[in-house]
């Protein structure tokens, strides 16, 4: 599958762009500071990360469900002045695509560097598992097919396709368990994480019901964040302070048929990474056996499992077998969500999983580890808990890092990445 | 406007929705009906309602009765329930039955699969004994919910007519004895 990666092609725009800065806001439950606030302060971080004052920047896009605040107002706060912005409505699987269409407005010619973020209150104000406010709002239209049968939130709308693939296959709840179960051990090493606690099996496969076949552990942490990163040309990327994440190919928001009520079109355990697949390797020139390391995001156990089976880094059916292997631990053969992602992180709609590949390729994840003098990590890779003496989780030798990620069954992006 | 209170939300069919007005009202007669595309060289049935069909893009169609009995292809069952008075009826199962209409048609893994809760045969949202016994495979016939002039909702309750598998699958694990 693999062809040569030749940057003086044109083809797709491959390695053409990449990511200059990135950054987040701390992960809480209560952040006290409106949407606004969160995402000034994320942006602030990713210019501080890569060096790059107000006036270098004039792009700026992000995507919510009507929970964050516009680019304008963040870009006024900040001193950037505008030639382009497009806010957009969206959750997961947005982040790579809006990379892509970042991509494409400076290609166009309308701006030269775009700041990417999302911005939300996720626990404290609009929760994303529906609970809350959102829970009583009134029933109409498409809706009335599914809200009113009580099949609303994510996990519940979600559910028959997580099911089908244990009764098409034979996925055990233990074997999904070890998303959640390798993702902790991650985040155990993560000073940033919000979940830092190492868990079992045992622990996951015994905590509380939600909606069968999920379990509370098999669904990810809501939490209060912003996050953000800088897009630019390869020809400017350079001139910032950090080695540039430069990017192979995206893909976004593509589609099984009839996402409206995708269970029309079968199988039903099989997700959008199956024809996602075709579209970003290619753009890529790059195929799964090279990617080192994955972000598969896991807004349950079940997503990252069914994606990395999809995008064919297992066989269709055997991402059980795959994910309860090891082979994405750290010291794996290919880790997914050094982060802790959202099981354990934070829950960023995807961004967090982003932000964290461009580290790992920078060599300088923010673990546990000292640092020299000029600030860099002196890392031990040793995977063990920071009481064990352990505490790293950078991924030695690491050239490319591919990001899956998911809106729902029928829908998702990818974003493949080099070190630059 | 079709408006009704329904388990603590008001649920709306809405004005020039024009699809769903005359689905819900063949819902509401307790006669289930799909549109079926006008085109002769097509001609399929299509759920849920929609502007064109999504076969061969045409726009005309026609409101024809559906034999409302299939099988659970999947489900999901809810044990923490998030709208209010879904709680006090948690656990509660969530199917998608897939119609013996048009099953496997065009392609192989194409079907009509209906939503709705598990109610039974009275209409009456299941008890956790009801639940422990249907699966994938179950046998299921609609039954209808009234909510309101011109609206009610589709539901599945145990085909008493059926033959029913000896055990439906289940997910494997279950805990606290629920
Ligand atoms: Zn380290
Ligand atoms: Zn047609």
């Amino acid at each position: 599958m693999t062809t040569d990666i030749d940057a003086t092609a044109g083809k797709y725009l491959r390695d053409k762009y990449a990511i200059i800065g990135v950054g987040e806001t701390t992960y809480t439950r209560g952040s006290g500071m409106t949407t606004r606030a969160l995402g000034t302060w994320a942006i602030k971080n990713a210019m501080d990360d890569a060096g790059i004052p107000a006036s270098e920047i004039d792009g700026m896009m992000s995507y919510s469900g009507n929970d964050s605040t516009a680019s304008p107002m963040l870009a006024g706060d900040l001193g950037i002045r505008l030639n382009f912005y497009m806010d957009v409505q969206g959750g997961g699987s947005s982040s790579e695509a809006l990379i892509g269409l970042a991509i494409g407005a400076i290609e166009a010619g309308m701006c030269e560097t775009v700041v990417v973020f999302r911005s939300m209150n996720g626990f404290s104000q609009v929760r994303i598992g529906g609970t809350g406010a959102r829970a009583s709002v009134p029933v109409g239209g498409d809706a009335l097919h599914s809200a009113a049968y009580g099949w609303f939130s994510a996990g519940q709308n979600f559910s028959p396709t997580f099911m089908r693939h244990m009764y098409d296959y034979g996925t055990t709840p233990e074997q999904v368990a070890m998303v959640k179960v390798i993702h902790s051990e991650h985040a155990s090493n993560n000073p940033k994480a919000y979940y830092k606690q190492r868990v079992t099996v045992e622990d996951v496969v015994n905590s509380r019901m939600i909606c069968k076949p999920l379990h509370l552990l098999d669904c990810c942490v809501e939490t209060d964040n912003a996050t953000a990163l800088i897009v630019t040309s390869v020809d400017k990327a350079y001139d910032y302070r950090n080695t540039p994440a430069r990017i192979l190919g995206v893909a976004g928001r593509v589609c099984k048929p009839r996402i409206d009520m995708h269970f029309q079109h079968g199988p039903i355990s099989t997700v959008a990474g199956h024809y996602i697949k075709d579209i970003i390797y290619r753009n890529a020139g790059v195929g799964p056996e090279d990617i080192q390391c994955t972000g598969a995001y896991d807004a349950f156990t079940f997503t990252s499992m069914l994606q990395l089976e999809d995008y064919g880094f297992c066989k269709k059916g055997e991402g059980g077998d795959y994910v309860s292997s090891g082979i994405m631990r750290l010291g794996g053969e290919r880790p997914n969500n050094t982060s802790g992602g959202h099981l354990c992180e934070g829950y960023t709609h995807g961004m967090n999983m982003i932000i964290e590949n461009v580290r790992q390729l920078r060599g300088e994840v923010d673990c546990y580890c000292p640092q020299d003098d000029q600030g860099k990590r002196i890392h031990s890779y040793n995977y063990a808990p920071p009481e064990e003496g352990g505490g790293c989780r950078q991924v030695p030798d690491l050239e490319i890092t591919q990001n899956l990620g998911w809106a729902m069954p029928g829908t998702g992006s990818s974003l493949i990445m080099r070190k630059g | 406007m079709p408006q009704g209170e329904y388990l603590g939300m008001t649920l709306t069919v809405l004005d020039l929705d024009n699809e769903n007005l005359a689905y819900f009202q063949h819902c509401a007669d307790h006669d289930f009906h799909l549109q079926q595309c006008a085109d002769p060289d097509c001609g399929l049935i299509r759920y849920p309602p929609g502007t064109a069909c999504p076969w061969c893009s045409k726009r005309e169609f026609n409101w024809v009765p559906v034999d409302a009995r299939g099988e659970v292809h999947s489900y999901g069952e809810v044990h923490h329930a998030i709208q209010p008075a879904f709680r006090e009826r948690a656990p509660y199962m969530i199917l998608l039955v897939e119609l013996d209409t048009q099953s496997g048609v065009p392609t192989e893994h194409e079907a009509l699969r209906v939503a709705g809760n598990l109610v039974d045969a009275d209409g009456n949202f299941a008890g956790p004994e009801l639940v422990k016994q249907v699966g994938i495979g179950s046998r299921m016939r609609m039954v209808f919910a009234d909510v309101a002039d011109g609206l009610a909702l589709p539901h599945w309750t145990l085909d008493e007519d059926a033959a029913q598998p000896d055990t439906p699958w289940r997910y494997p694990q279950e805990v606290n004895g629920v």
